[in-house]
């Protein structure tokens, strides 16, 4: 058993025919990331004793003959802003440093129930707020691909734990690109399912209109496995999507012949040439398999970033208002007044990109401003989403690249937030809309710099894209 | 251009203190995001509905449920998290002046 290759089917098949025990795959999992973090800082704390917990669950059902659920013994990795009961979930910020949750998300609720093992949380920016994982309170991650270099982000710590092995797979959360760009620095699958497709009831909220939670693993069987044991219909998350959850991995496998897949040309612009290149191939392959390429029109995509960046921030500004010293942990200790104690325990805790979107949002929603900047992005975005369904009239699926270059320098944007920004280009478009999309690996530069090909699709269309995904991936050699 | 007295005003609308050097800097940040920003305005979104909300599945009552009581959470719980409380309550800061 070696915990950095195995897959959830694996796991399954070893536990039912006894070749090792959850509780075995949990301490060996355990003890392999507890020795490896030191490299990536991906994790930023474990929870052991409700990890073996899990498992001992698991071993009794295995030792009763009873059918194991679904995620049984699969060794997880949670990013650290949803939360978990009784285990420490901090948003890699110094305001929720000692914030202990009463109660656990949804997503965590039901990737327990089904049998899944969480190791512990994973790293990321402050709230989920940046591209490169740098904006952590508790130190930036490494990529294990390449140790000088971002992880991406933000969920950085998400897509590194399922690289580097130390865990089988993860979750992360998805606003503005934030599981594919680190998925596909990463060099893993990285899922932003559809928006309402996974309860947000227990996501920190950063900004609700467009974060997701979504799965990373390293074949696209174990995302749709992981996807479909957290999606699903929930009463505490009122935008949550009623429409059945399919068995994803059921259609796994069916032929992708004949598939319609659109090349939005706004998307073909500005990457590296490795990038091209790899991307380009992986078009090539999947023309090999049958599907018929045709070029798309995404007319507005060049006013995404600028539509995401006033729709995002107003509602962070809106959702970290509650970080007041009042209720979450960190409090100023040198003010008199309330008011003071508010703005002195905001400005001693949240870090300089948090407080640059707070600033922002308030800003676009400040009196005078509101209709100009909010109210025009907002008609903008169903700008963006018309085109996407104009599109899906025409195709099944979109491709693209996901980064316009593979993981950069530790440093390198950090001084610059409009650069950092723009590196979201190809995935900003997709929450906007709500649609699911997902990075697959396509390959790797010549320095060893793994690239990600971008799958768009239409809402609810999650087993197209699986099915598509996981066709190119076996074509072409890239499940990790 | 954003002013550092703009800046000022802002962040107290955001209950956000910060310092000198933060603000000149946030100056900066912030206009050069909005010259970005401002290409918006080369869009003619005239008759174009805003869109507060991607997508919902099902009509405007689904959400809606029985008012059940239902357990919440205990009192120790909500206030476990508290920088300071006293007696089941938060303690903050005097508010007004005796």
């Amino acid at each position: 058993m070696d915990v950095r290759s195995l897959t959830i089917d694996q796991i399954r098949a070893g536990l039912a025919s006894k070749q090792f025990s959850a509780a075995e795959i949990t301490t060996s999992a355990l003890e392999f990331a507890q020795a490896e973090n030191a490299k990536t800082n991906a994790y930023l704390h474990f929870c052991p004793e409700r990890a073996l917990a899990s498992a001992a669950k698991i071993d009794e059902l295995v030792a009763k003959g009873e059918p194991l659920p679904l995620l049984a013994g699969v060794p997880i990795g949670v990013k650290d802003v949803i939360v978990t009961k009784g285990v420490r979930t901090t948003c890699a910020s110094k305001i929720l440093e000692k914030y202990v949750p009463p109660y656990n998300a949804t997503a965590v609720d039901r990737l327990e129930a089904a049998g899944g093992i969480i190791l512990g949380k994973t790293n990321c920016d402050e709230f989920a707020m940046g591209s490169s994982n740098e904006n952590s309170a508790f130190g930036p991650v490494r990529n294990p691909a390449a140790l000088d270099r971002v992880p991406g982000g933000s969920s950085g710590g998400s897509a590194a734990v399922v690289a580097q092995g130390t865990a089988v797979v993860s979750l992360g959360s998805d606003t503005g690109g934030s599981i594919r760009q680190p998925a596909s620095f990463c060099g893993v699958v990285g899922v932003t399912p559809t928006y309402g497709r996974v309860s947000r009831y227990g996501l920190v909220a950063f900004a609700s209109s467009l974060d997701h939670i979504g799965p990373f693993s390293r074949n696209v069987a174990d995302s749709a496995t992981l996807l479909k044991a957290i999606a699903g219909r929930d009463p505490m998350d009122a935008t949550s999507a009623f429409a059945p959850v399919p068995d994803y991995n059921a259609t796994i496998g069916q032929s992708i012949k004949g598939l319609r897949l659109g090349l939005p040309k706004e998307y073909f612009v500005g990457m590296t040439s490795e990038t091209a290149d790899k991307v380009n191939k992986g078009i090539k392959l999947l023309e090999s398999l049958g599907c018929a390429v045709q070029e798309v029109n995404l007319p507005h995509t060049e006013y995404a970033i600028a539509t995401y960046y006033i729709i995002c921030t107003a509602e962070v500004s809106s959702n970290l208002a509650r970080f007041d010293g009042v209720r979450y942990t960190a409090r100023s200790e040198k003010s008199d007044t309330l008011s003071a104690m508010y703005s002195n325990s905001r400005g001693e805790n949240f870090g300089a990109e948090a407080k640059r979107r707070i600033m922002l949002g308030t800003y676009v929603l400040s009196h005078g401003y509101y209709e100009a900047y909010y109210i025009k992005a907002q008609k903008v975005r169903n700008l963006i989403t018309k085109d996407f369904a104009a599109a899906f009239e025409k195709v099944d699926a979109l491709i693209s690249p996901v980064s316009p270059f593979p993981a950069f320098k530790l440093g390198e944007k950090v001084d610059d937030p409009v650069a950092m920004y723009l590196s979201d280009i190809y995935t900003i478009t997709g929450d906007l809309a709500g649609i699911p999309c997902m990075s697959v690996p396509c390959g790797n530069t010549q320095d060893g710099l793994p690239i990600g090909m971008q799958i768009l699709t239409k809402h609810f269309g999650e087993e197209t894209m699986f099915r598509l995904a996981q066709a190119f991936e076996t074509a072409g050699g890239f499940a990790g | 251009m954003i002013t550092e007295e703009r800046v000022r005003y802002v962040a107290g609308l955001a209950n956000l203190t910060l310092s000198d050097p933060e603000i000149h800097r946030m100056a900066a940040d912030l206009s050069g995001i909005l010259v970005h920003i401002d290409k918006l305005n080369e869009i003619d979104t005239e008759g174009v509905e805003p869109m507060a909300q991607v997508l919902f599945d099902n009509e405007e009552t689904a959400t809606l449920r029985a008012d059940v009581e239902r357990p919440s959470l205990s009192n120790a719980d909500a206030v476990a998290n508290a920088a300071m409380t006293s007696g089941g309550y938060f303690k903050v800061p005097k508010v007004i002046e005796r």
